[in-house]
């Protein structure tokens, strides 16, 4: 027997949940999304999403190391998660220093000011997209086209997202049936063969991960069904108004950052909020912001500014709907 | 299958002495009571150094309204009334007896014939068991006859037996309730009567298939009570959760059971009141499951109060080289203890011996805000909310947040990702905040 009992007080028991477990299980969950980008958008992709976890993983380390002069904790993986997830938000073509600079902000700005790990308010890989999509507005929306040239770095062919014809679309004034011509077919959009962010296009590989998540108890469905169902039924509403005018609810649901933001960007543990409640109305808002921009805003997307916008909401939201408690409302029929 | 409703988690059962049957151990050759056993006041001792004690001889008296008699466990001298330290880790007032032979007091009868026909009234049972000294056997150890006395104005409809046993490990509730099956009902008939109702509810989960279907056979002869299978969930038997899963009906914050027409009561507990009432023994001994993953005999002793911890453990086959924790009771409410000549007390369940490596906490991380401490935590509450606000010393938002109504069950420790101390700041704040609020009363 060791000479010391360790005293402490109860529970003795720790479940098998950790800090690492979940954030390489996010990880994990983001690799068909991360593999499908590699294989439409060749080598660019890999280069772009290596660049990005590096930067992420060297600014956490040099900033704890030598700004906050912690003991550095990049080995917990949120910081990969960052890097990642910031990648799979911009174009394969996007020139290397700008994805740095979007990692700066990222990691320095958007996570490190506020203290790191779970102290951030704003989830640090939209803040770092959004950064660089207004410095950089046509570097950021200028899409190689999926399966060309997947081996050479520089592309000839680039062209907007299929919510960008869409609203160009129809600032032109040209009909909605002359739009679909133009707009790849559901299923190319439900695989992801379809121009856009690395990470954004494959519907059925972040689906894939999202299912893997809530399997693993990551996360729950709560934030992105109200999200997806929100937006399915108000551009539904609004294409049963006027189908000339907006397109149908299926194409939302597939087109842009939808599904990367429900799943992986919106349900962040750290900014999203704590009772299923306030899920469900985080959710809520996420998906009426987006349509809002999605239709009338000036950006062809909605879904990072409507997220981030909410997450600025959480504590509030945090503050309106706790969980109800024991005892508190008595029904004893 | 029943259940109740919100949070809860699961822990790994490692229920690894529930086929040993009830062993009983060998007398001490010293035994140590302490005299506070209970929840409330310590007793006060009315023996003296050099008095020559009988088994079950009343040796130390109930000092207030919440608190009990306590027995002697052993027959011998006493050898004096001095400090030791017991299960809580501190010195306390502890009576220390001489072993000599083993003479009990002529009016117990230790035999096993089952008595059944209850003789006594209302008022003398509740009257018996005061002095018999029972106290709360799952581990809370509140004085039984106090929970018995139902407050004017109230009435109670129905008695709840908590035969749950949702602490990983332990089984000395799963022994008794297979191996004292009818002493166990007539002990639940003879609460039923203290309480006047006409129905009791034995909830068991089911991963103790052989008790239910033991009872169960069982129930058929004793009018009112119904066996109450549940589905395995930590932390079913905190009285609260019981009642929900049980009769479905929520007892308010702040209130006690019986607020619902509910008194609930442990399985321990029921048997001590069989053989208080029926068989005139006071509480000298009870049933204490000795386990661990490395115990070499993982087993069910029926213990005399005041027996060392140290003999349990030979019993079980001395103590494993990597041990680096015991503790008293279950994994998740159970208290680790600081010696191995602590006393087993009426409210000690199990005797539970951690590896080495499992003793230690894991490392702490930031609060990642993941919600999952909200949604196991079976009050409702916000455990990280209330654990930030006791980390910044904030009483009265703690007591906002609801912190007193926190059951300390550890399910917001034991699932936290990032390994915060949850339960550990909330213990504090809710003392802090008891003070203030009893303050406030005065």
């Amino acid at each position: 027997m060791t000479n010391t009992l360790t005293v402490s007080g109860s529970p003795h028991l720790h479940g098998d949940q950790n800090v690492k477990k979940i954030m390489w299980g996010v990880v994990m969950a983001l690799i068909p999304a991360t593999l499908v980008s590699f294989w439409y958008f060749g080598i660019g992709a890999l280069i772009i999403t290596s660049v990005a976890i590096v930067s992420c993983i060297i600014f956490e380390y040099l900033i704890q190391k030598f700004i906050l002069k912690q003991a550095p904790s990049v080995n917990d993986g949120s910081a990969v998660i960052t890097g990642l997830l910031l990648a799979l938000n911009v174009p394969s073509n996007l020139p290397i220093w700008m994805m740095v600079i979007g990692a700066i902000v990222a990691i320095g700005v958007a996570k490190m000011t506020f203290g790191g790990l779970g102290k951030n308010p704003l989830n640090p890989a939209l803040v770092g997209r959004v950064f660089m999509l207004i410095s950089f507005p046509v570097d950021m929306t200028s899409w190689p086209l999926p399966s060309v040239n997947r081996t050479v770095l520089v592309d000839a062919l680039t062209g907007p997202t299929t919510l960008g014809v869409v609203k160009e679309g129809l600032a032109k004034g040209d009909s909605m049936s002359d739009i679909t011509t133009k707009i790849p077919s559901y299923v190319d959009m439900f695989i992801g063969n379809m121009g856009g962010s690395l990470g954004e296009v494959s519907a059925l590989a972040i689906i894939l991960g999202g299912i893997y998540m809530i399997f693993r108890k990551i996360i729950t469905w709560h934030i992105p069904v109200s999200f997806i169902l929100t937006v399915f039924i108000f551009t539904g509403i609004l294409y049963l108004i006027n189908p000339n005018l907006y397109i149908d609810p299926v194409f939302h649901l597939l087109a842009g950052g939808l599904m990367l933001g429900a799943i992986f960007m919106a349900t962040d543990m750290v900014t999203s909020p704590m009772s299923k409640t306030g899920m469900l109305i985080f959710g809520l808002g996420c998906g009426l912001l987006t349509v809002l921009i999605r239709v009338w805003g000036a950006y062809p997307e909605g879904v990072s500014f409507a997220i981030l916008i909410m997450n600025a909401v959480v504590p509030l939201i945090n503050k309106g709907f706790k969980p109800k408690k024991f005892g508190e409302v008595i029904n004893n029929g | 299958m029943k259940t109740f409703k919100i949070g809860g988690v699961h822990p790994k059962e490692n229920k690894l002495s529930e086929k040993s049957p009830i062993k009983v151990l060998a007398l001490p050759k010293t035994a140590i009571i302490p005299l506070s056993q209970n929840l409330g006041a310590p007793s006060n001792p009315i023996v003296n150094k050099g008095d020559k004690v009988k088994v079950g001889q009343l040796i130390a008296e109930s000092s207030s309204f919440i608190s009990s008699h306590i027995h002697a466990p052993v027959s011998g001298t006493i050898a004096k009334i001095d400090e030791a330290i017991d299960s809580s880790g501190y010195k306390r007032k502890s009576i220390f007896i001489d072993v000599e032979g083993d003479e009990w007091l002529e009016n117990i009868d230790k035999s096993n014939n089952l008595i059944s026909d209850i003789r006594f009234s209302k008022e003398e049972i509740i009257a018996k068991i005061k002095d018999a000294g029972i106290v709360g056997l799952g581990g809370a150890t509140f004085p039984t006859h106090v929970k018995l006395m139902i407050p004017k104005g109230k009435k109670a409809e129905c008695l709840i037996i908590n035969g749950v046993e949702c602490e990983p490990y332990l089984t000395s509730d799963h022994r008794l309730m297979i191996e004292k099956g009818d002493e166990l009902m007539v002990g639940i008939q003879i609460i039923m009567k203290s309480i006047e109702v006409t129905k009791a509810y034995i909830g068991i989960e089911n991963n103790k298939p052989d008790a239910i279907e033991h009872l169960t056979n069982l129930s058929k002869k004793y009018n009112g009570i119904e066996i109450c299978p549940l589905k395995v969930k930590y932390p079913q038997g905190g009285e609260k959760q019981l009642i929900k899963a049980i009769i479905g009906r929520e007892v308010p914050s702040g209130k006690l059971p019986i607020e619902v027409g509910c008194v609930v009561q442990n399985v321990g507990t029921a048997y001590a009141v069989y053989e208080a009432v029926q068989k005139n023994k006071p509480l000298i001994e009870r049933v204490v499951t000795v386990t661990g993953k490395s115990v070499k005999n993982p087993t069910n002793l029926l213990t005399r109060i005041g027996t060392p911890v140290s003999l349990l453990l030979d019993e079980a086959g001395s103590l494993p080289d990597d041990s680096g924790k015991i503790i008293n009771g279950g994994p998740m409410m159970g208290k680790a203890v600081n010696s191995l000549e602590i006393p087993v007390v009426k409210g000690m369940s199990g005797l539970l011996v951690m590896p080495e490596k499992e003793s230690k906490r894991v490392a702490i991380y930031n609060c990642i805000r993941c919600a999952k401490c909200v949604s196991v935590c079976p009050m409702g509450l916000s455990p990280y909310l209330i654990a930030q606000t006791s980390e910044i010393n904030k009483e009265e938002m703690a007591e906002i947040h609801g912190v007193m109504d926190c059951i300390e069950c550890g399910s917001c420790s034991f699932t936290c990702p990032s390994g915060r101390p949850l339960l550990d700041n909330i213990r504090i704040s809710k003392n802090k905040v008891g003070q203030i609020i009893r303050a406030r009363l005065k």
